[in-house]
This record gives structure tokens, C-alpha cells and sequence, in this order.
């Protein structure tokens, strides 16, 4: 028994200790928001944060997870609440079939989490490991764009504090 | 005399390093007299230099020469083969501006900016000034360059190859760039004191060429110990960062990466061939080493574009030189390697808790079992890969090498090809792992696949590699 930490929630897992946690979320949590697209870590459709990093959760073994912070698309909001990013992605329509989507999140909250202001270089370079095979990578940037001038639209109206 | 020992008997050593190009027969207490009397010289000379104002040489004309353009295509071929823009171009920034950041053991040397900008470039170089920068590691104000640029080689490439060098970079399109000041440590910072650093270690004077080897083998030695550089990464260097003649391309650094060893010590259980050489040296891959990594990534993207008979002549005298091994690879070191895959269905005890352990398997540690669900999803012994299979981990130079620095960088980072380029790919795991983690997967691999005594230094190493970093 090996106890995750997912979204804030500790989540006990009975799985092989090598077991991908792509596998684990999916099938032993019914969190189905990461996708299998190469299970190689090249695609990037799988993408969860760990400790404030995005990393491939195909190629990630639960055995390495014990007391760290897993982060799924799951934990930015829900369908009757998104969170910002999610919000954003929407507004943009930055989804076409959407397979790659909520790796796309994933990898692009965890930049915003680390640097509020990123240039827009700085996203293009960030987002570079993550593909999207229907081609909608302008409207993906567009959002990212959205969510973070959101952000800072909001703490400015806010007096400069953090909502 | 080998070629690696040009100066004695070149003919063209020029005047006022007459001294360094004498043979050993300097006795110690000479050397130590020297010593003095070459730091006392210094000392006054870099008083009168900071003194006056820089005096440039009169010619101020920037009238842009014309050049034949057969002589910019022969100087753009022998550009890639030095990988000038290798140094010479910031990330992301323009070709040969400068301002690239190169890690020495000394502190920091920004790359120049070499586009015929008259201000903050070349511009105003004279082929003569320019030839004299690679020949003699000093700038057309007549200051000390830094060996960080590599002229204790360049001083072997000939006139004309200079002047076809000349012809390319100053038909390059000029960029406004400033250099960044150096961040040197004490005593490196001062510059005219690489007047005693040249005068031990610096042999100024053109390739001779042995004529008991064949010609290809003479374009080879050319190549390497000159525009090519080689050893500049390859050979260890000493305290002062001269290379280690004694040593020669016996495994050095490369900007934070380890360059390994290419000769008798090279530490790839399949000793290279001339063939196989040339095939990584031209695609960056080879089937039973490995592919170019790090610093070594744009070498062999130059490689790619100059004449094959350049790559053949580098391959040629990199294979046969004293002491290097010849035999051809055994079948069975390849046979072995193969063998020795990681076999994700051999069965292995539970390291559920919850389950009981089965008998006769044996469990794992902690590196098996990151191996096994990071790792073994490409490097296992199966073929049903969508891409190119990679390389047996058996064989690999990272793996069998010295060094634990490049598998270590090779996990952290990964391996990504160029932008544009076709090329294996592998994430890196400096955010799924703990550092912890790294060492233990690493230190698993090593055992595993290498017969090599396993690496002592790995958490050493990963932590030097994040400090180097500032991760």
C-alpha cells in the first residue's frame, strides 16, 4: 500500500510499486483527466504536477511519489466551477478533439505557479515538451496569455492583493 | 615527431615567442628564474598597459572588401568544422554575435561578438590582425586573449585557411552586440598575466605534417589537434587550464558535460572503428556507442555539412594512433549487451506490502524499481518501440564511462534534439525525481549494464551539477 497525495487529498493505492501513476490515476483513482498518448514521455498528454513541477506521469512510478504533491487536472476546478486556466482555455476554445488538453493545463499552471509574469518567449519555451496533434497551439498560447492577464487584472482591482 | 608537437622545427614562429618554442632542455632552475623574471616583465608591462589609453593600429577604413565567394563557401566548411558558432552565439541569439556564457573552473568568459560590426564586432580586423588572433591568442589591440578560445590549436591552421576563415566571417551579416564583461576570479581576472600562461604552456607554430603517415591521416592530425580542437574538451587540463599533454584526449570537460576519453582510454566497451567514426561523427548516433549529447550535439552538426573526406581523414587518424585499440568489436561484447537488456516480465518479489514475497524472486531496490517505471519503457529488451530503439544501455559510453556527469545530465535533462532536427528523444526527470532518486536510479544503472567498478561520487556529482546549473 503505497498513500499519494492527489489534489490535497491523501489517497491510499494498492499497486505494483513501479507502476506508472498515469496508471494509477486513471485506474485505481477514476481520475481520467491525464490521457495516455505515447506513454514514453514525449507527448506530453500525461502531464501532472509533482511539487510544483509538470512531469510526464507515464514515465513517473508511484514508488518515487511517497509525500510529495500530485497535482491533475482534477485539482484546477470542475466542470460547474473552473479554475482560471480553465476558464481561459475555454474563452479561447483552445481545445479541438482535446486529447492533449489537460496536459496543456497542467504544464502551463505549472508555470504560472513558478513566474506570474511570463513573457510570451518564456511560455512558448515552457510549453515546448507538450504536443497537440489537431494543431491548435495558437489558441493554447492565446489562453495561457488570457489566464495570466486575468490574474494580474484581477489582483490589480483587488489593491495588488493575491485573490 | 608527432603532430601533436608542432612548434619545434615550424618555421614560423614569430618573434618575441621564440622562447617558447624551445625544446625541454630548460633546467628546473632556469624555468623557476624565468618564472620571476617573466612575473616581474608582467607586473611592468601591465602597469604601462593599463597606463595608456589603448592605441589601435592606424587602419580605420571599414571600405568592405570584396571576397571571391569559392573562398567564403572553403572558409563557411572550416567554420563548422572549428563549431566557431558553437561559442561564438548566444542562446537564441544571432550567429557569431557573441555573448555566450562559457563556464570555466576560473569563473565566467562571455564569447565574443566575431560579426564584422564595426563597433562591437570585427569590423575593423585586418586579415592580418585576425590571422594573429588564431595564431597567437592576442587581439588587434594587442591584448591577451584567453585560452577559453582555443588558439594553443589554431596556431596549427594554415595561412590560407585562416584567410578563407577571414573571407566567411567578414561577409556574415554584422550584429550590434556588446560582450559582457568576463566574471573571472582572482588572479585569471588579470589579463596581461596570460602572458606567463602562454609562455609555459603555449607552442605558437604551424602543423607539420609526418610523412611516414599517408595524407588522410596527415588531414586528420591537421583537423583534430587544429580547427577542430578536440582536445580542448577532450584532454584533462591542469590547475593553470592548460591540457595535459601526458593525457592527451584522455577524457576532459566540456561546459559541465564530461568529454570522454577517445583513444586507448576510452571507456566504450566496443572500441570505435574508423567506420563507425565517421557514421557518429556525420549523424550524431551510433548503433554501439551512443548518441551526441550536450557540447557535442552542434560538433557533429557542423560535421554534417563539410566534405565527407574531412570527416573520413578525422575518423582516420583518430583510429589509428598509437596505443589506440583495434580490435574490431567481438560479437560477443554486442551479442552480451543485448542480453543483458532489463526484462520487465522477469519476475521479481512483490514490493507491494500488503502481498507476502513470493519465494525465489529476489526484491528489488529502490533504483530497480524507479528503472523499471521510468526507464525500462523504452531501454528493455524488446523490439515493439514506434521509434528507433535505443542504443543497449550495456554499450553506452555515458554508462561504462569514468565520469557518472553525463548519465547524470542525461537523466536531469534528458536528450532533446535540435529544433527542426529529427533525433532521439528522452525526458528528463529533474522534476519526477528527488535528487535522491536520481542517485539511486543512476547508481542501479551503472551496476546493471557496466562491468566498470560502480561510481562512488554519484550524489557528489549530481550536487555539483545543480549548483553549476543554479537549479
Amino acid at each position: 500500500m503505497i498513500t499519494l497525495n492527489v489534489n490535497g487529498r491523501a489517497r491510499a493505492v494498492d499497486a505494483d510499486a513501479d507502476t506508472p501513476l498515469l496508471y494509477v490515476l486513471r485506474d485505481h483513482l477514476g481520475l481520467n483527466g491525464a490521457k495516455f498518448g505515447c506513454g514514453l514521455g514525449q507527448c506530453g498528454a500525461c502531464t501532472v504536477i509533482v511539487d510544483g513541477k509538470a512531469v510526464f506521469s507515464c514515465v513517473t512510478p508511484i514508488s518515487v511519489l511517497g509525500g510529495r504533491a500530485i497535482r491533475t487536472v482534477e485539482g484546477l476546478g470542475t466542470v460547474d466551477d473552473p479554475g482560471p486556466l480553465q476558464r481561459a482555455f475555454i474563452a479561447e476554445q483552445a481545445a479541438q478533439c482535446g486529447y492533449c488538453i489537460a496536459g496543456m493545463m497542467m504544464r502551463a499552471q505549472a508555470l504560472i505557479d513558478a513566474n506570474a509574469s511570463p513573457s510570451d518567449a518564456q511560455i512558448r519555451a515552457h510549453m515546448m515538451p507538450n504536443l497537440c496533434r489537431c494543431g491548435t497551439h495558437m489558441r493554447i498560447l492565446r489562453a495561457i496569455r488570457r489566464a495570466v492577464d486575468a490574474t494580474h487584472a484581477a489582483s490589480a482591482s483587488t489593491g495588488g492583493k493575491h485573490g | 615527431m608527432s603532430a601533436a608537437e608542432p612548434s619545434q622545427g615550424a618555421n614560423s614562429a614569430p618573434a618575441g615567442s621564440s622562447a617558447a618554442a624551445q625544446p625541454q632542455a630548460w633546467g628546473e632552475h632556469t624555468r623557476v628564474s624565468r618564472v620571476v623574471n617573466g612575473l616581474f616583465a608582467l607586473v611592468v608591462s601591465a602597469g604601462v598597459s593599463l597606463g595608456c589609453a589603448q592605441a589601435p593600429p592606424a587602419a580605420d577604413t571599414a571600405a568592405a572588401p570584396t571576397f571571391d565567394p569559392a573562398r567564403v563557401a572553403k572558409g563557411a566548411e572550416l567554420a563548422a568544422i572549428g563549431n566557431c558558432h558553437a561559442c561564438h552565439t548566444a542562446e537564441g541569439g544571432q550567429s557569431f554575435a557573441g555573448g555566450r556564457a562559457l563556464p570555466t573552473p576560473f569563473g565566467t568568459i562571455y564569447a565574443t561578438n566575431i560579426t564584422p560590426d564595426i563597433k562591437t564586432g570585427i569590423g575593423r580586423w585586418t586579415e592580418a590582425e585576425f590571422r594573429r588572433a588564431l595564431h597567437e591568442g592576442v587581439d588587434r589591440g594587442g591584448h591577451q586573449l584567453y585560452p577559453a578560445f582555443p588558439y594553443d590549436h589554431f596556431t596549427l591552421v594554415s595561412d590560407d585557411d585562416v584567410g578563407a576563415l577571414y573571407a566567411f566571417i567578414m561577409t556574415r551579416e554584422p550584429v550590434a552586440a556588446r560582450t559582457p564583461a568576463n566574471r573571472l576570479i582572482f588572479p585569471a581576472s588579470i589579463r596581461p598575466l596570460l602572458g606567463i600562461w602562454k609562455w609555459l604552456y603555449f607552442d605558437p607554430g604551424r602543423f607539420v605534417a609526418d610523412e611516414r603517415q599517408s595524407a588522410e591521416w596527415n588531414r586528420g592530425a591537421y583537423l583534430v589537434e587544429g580547427l577542430a580542437h578536440c582536445g580542448a574538451c577532450h584532454t584533462p587540463r591542469n590547475f593553470a587550464g592548460a591540457e595535459k599533454r601526458s593525457e592527451r584526449l584522455e577524457g576532459g570537460d566540456a561546459e559541465n558535460w564530461h568529454a570522454p576519453a577517445l583513444l586507448a582510454a576510452s571507456p566504450a566497451p566496443v572500441p570505435w572503428t574508423a567506420d563507425a567514426l565517421f557514421g557518429y561523427l556525420r549523424n550524431g548516433f551510433d548503433a554501439r556507442h551512443g548518441l551526441a549529447a550536450g557540447p557535442m550535439m552542434s560538433v557533429v552538426d557542423g560535421f554534417a555539412n563539410v566534405p565527407e573526406s574531412d570527416v573520413r581523414a578525422i575518423a582516420t587518424y583518430l583510429t589509428r594512433l598509437p596505443g589506440e585499440r583495434r580490435n574490431a568489436a567481438a560479437p560477443d561484447v554486442v551479442a552480451a549487451a543485448s542480453a543483458r537488456e532489463f526484462d520487465p516480465t522477469a519476475r521479481h518479489a512483490p514490493d507491494r506490502a500488503s502481498e507476502a514475497s513470493h519465494a525465489g524472486a529476489a526484491s528489488r531496490d529502490a533504483g530497480e524499481i524507479i528503472f523499471a517505471g521510468a526507464c525500462a519503457i523504452c531501454h528493455y529488451a524488446g523490439e515493439a518501440l514506434p521509434a528507433r530503439k535505443p542504443v543497449p544501455l550495456a554499450l553506452a559510453t555515458s554508462i561504462n564511462a569514468t565520469d557518472p556527469r553525463d548519465a547524470l545530465r542525461i537523466v536531469v535533462d534528458g536528450l532533446h534534439p535540435q529544433p527542426g532536427d529529427a533525433g532521439a528523444i528522452m525526458p528528463g526527470f529533474a522534476g519526477a525525481l528527488t535528487d535522491e532518486q536520481i542517485v539511486a536510479v543512476v547508481d542501479y544503472a551503472r551496476a546493471r549494464f557496466s562491468d566498470a567498478p560502480r561510481w562512488t561520487n554519484i550524489a557528489d556529482t549530481l550536487r555539483k551539477i545543480r549548483r553549476e546549473d543554479g537549479k
